[in-house]
């Protein structure tokens, strides 16, 4: 879907933080993904190769971390893991039912290299 | 499908995308965080000036072809003697759509998309001056054919419909939950094929969308033969009044793909950094 704007906006904030700390190479990107963001994580990365080129995440590795689903249910009070297409509360059945987790698409951290 | 051809940049956000990094001091950011940002506060902006005229906007999303347009017909030839109506229509490419609408006798502004698969708060922006909102009551976004990335974009509107075609099979809201979870209310459109397909289940359908934790109602209707059609036009109707009086009440409501939004923004995203050694 929008995954090349996001890679835009990920490499605009890592650039900026770079920057910040007057790092010279970003090594490393580590990013948090879960199943409902809406974002598919192949072509997050595929869109990432796309777009650092030439960048000061040129050389970077984007780790992508998935997230698990999880609900909490307003009926029994209990959290549970859930999957994508199934948020019902798994101790008791109900939906009613709200996501906890699941929906991330977190910048988690940056690793620098050549800090001034 | 969408990763390379920069679907997302819309005549109205590409000024977004391009913009020089900043160098103010790091924040806690999530990622998604700064491109729906923008979208957010103009959508925001749309909102207020939709809500300054009491009007209610709703956004129809489907995959393409599943009767968004027709539903529309059926429904301003029945609704346009008693709510004033208008339409704005997002497609890839042509008018066909919104000359549809015309031909109803109201007014409809098509936004072509070229390459972008989604509607967003910059291009409804865009539209804005030539609607004249203190003619309307209820304003529909058609917008782009697409189960995928429409679910994202906050438009300033305040309801999310989300059509389901029975030719479409009934597990859809399983395999595109991010979709069907922001819709507030589910249409399962083109019920008189029902009697042509064996294993489409209205019950089986409604079931996934209950797994979501969606307690929305599901309301079957055929456009073609108007089977199903009232629920419908009880909603909107109830709709329409429900917001004239949460308006004058100085309130509005979003849809509720923004109530996701705002947990993103809640979240509290750790950044820290560990400066490694040069290789
Ligand atoms: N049998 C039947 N056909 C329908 C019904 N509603 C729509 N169709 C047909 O389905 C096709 C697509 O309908 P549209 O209303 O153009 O669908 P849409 O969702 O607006 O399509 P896009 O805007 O291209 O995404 C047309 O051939 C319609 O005549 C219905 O209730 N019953
Ligand atoms: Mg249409
Ligand atoms: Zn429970």
């Amino acid at each position: 879907m929008h995954e090349l704007s996001l890679c835009q906006d990920l490499l605009e904030q890592v650039t900026a933080i770079a920057q910040t700390h007057k790092a010279d190479t970003v090594v490393r990107i580590i990013v948090w993904i879960g199943p409902l963001s809406g974002v598919e994580p192949l072509l997050l990365k595929s869109a990432f190769d796309l777009i650092r080129a030439g960048g000061v995440a040129d050389q970077a590795e984007l780790v992508l971390q998935n997230q698990a689903v999880k609900v909490v249910c307003s009926d029994c009070g209990m959290a549970s893991e859930a999957t994508a297409n199934n948020l019902l509360c798994r101790h008791c059945g109900s939906g009613h039912t709200r996501l906890i987790g699941g929906d991330e698409l977190i910048l988690a951290r940056v690793e620098l290299a050549g800090v001034a | 499908m969408c990763n390379t051809c920069g679907c997302n940049l819309t005549a109205g956000n590409r000024h977004l995308l391009f913009t020089p990094p900043k160098t103010e001091a790091v924040t806690a950011v999530s990622v998604l965080g700064s491109l729906l940002q923008h979208n957010n506060e103009q959508a925001g902006r749309n909102r207020a000036h939709f809500d300054a005229h009491g009007v209610l906007v709703i956004n129809l999303m489907s995959s393409p072809g599943a009767g968004k347009t027709a539903l529309l017909e059926a429904t301003i030839q029945r609704l346009k003697a008693n709510i004033n109506i208008a339409v704005i229509e997002g497609d890839l490419e042509t008018e066909n759509d919104a000359d549809r609408i015309r031909a109803q006798g109201v007014p409809a502004y098509q936004i072509t998309t070229g390459t972008a698969c989604h509607l967003d708060a910059h291009l409804i922006a865009g539209v804005l001056p030539q609607l004249d909102l203190s003619a309307i009551d209820l304003l529909f976004i058609e917008n782009v054919g697409n189960l995928v990335c429409p679910a994202s974009f906050d438009l300033g509107h305040h309801r999310n419909v989300t059509l389901l075609s029975v030719t479409e099979g009934d597990d859809k809201p399983a395999k595109y939950p991010v979709m069907f979870r922001a819709a507030d209310l589910m249409l399962i459109t083109k019920t008189d094929l029902l009697p042509h397909l064996d294993d489409f289940s209205v019950a089986k359908a409604a079931q996934c969308q209950r797994a979501l934790a969606s307690q929305v109602p599901v309301l079957p209707l055929s456009s073609r033969t108007g089977d199903g059609l009232d629920a419908w036009l009880d909603w909107l109707a109830q709709e329409v009044v429900a917001h004239k009086l949460r308006v004058q009440r100085q309130q509005t409501i979003k849809p509720r793909m923004q109530e996701d939004g705002l947990k993103w923004h809640q979240q509290t995203p750790k950044i820290r950094f560990r400066p490694v050694a040069r290789g």
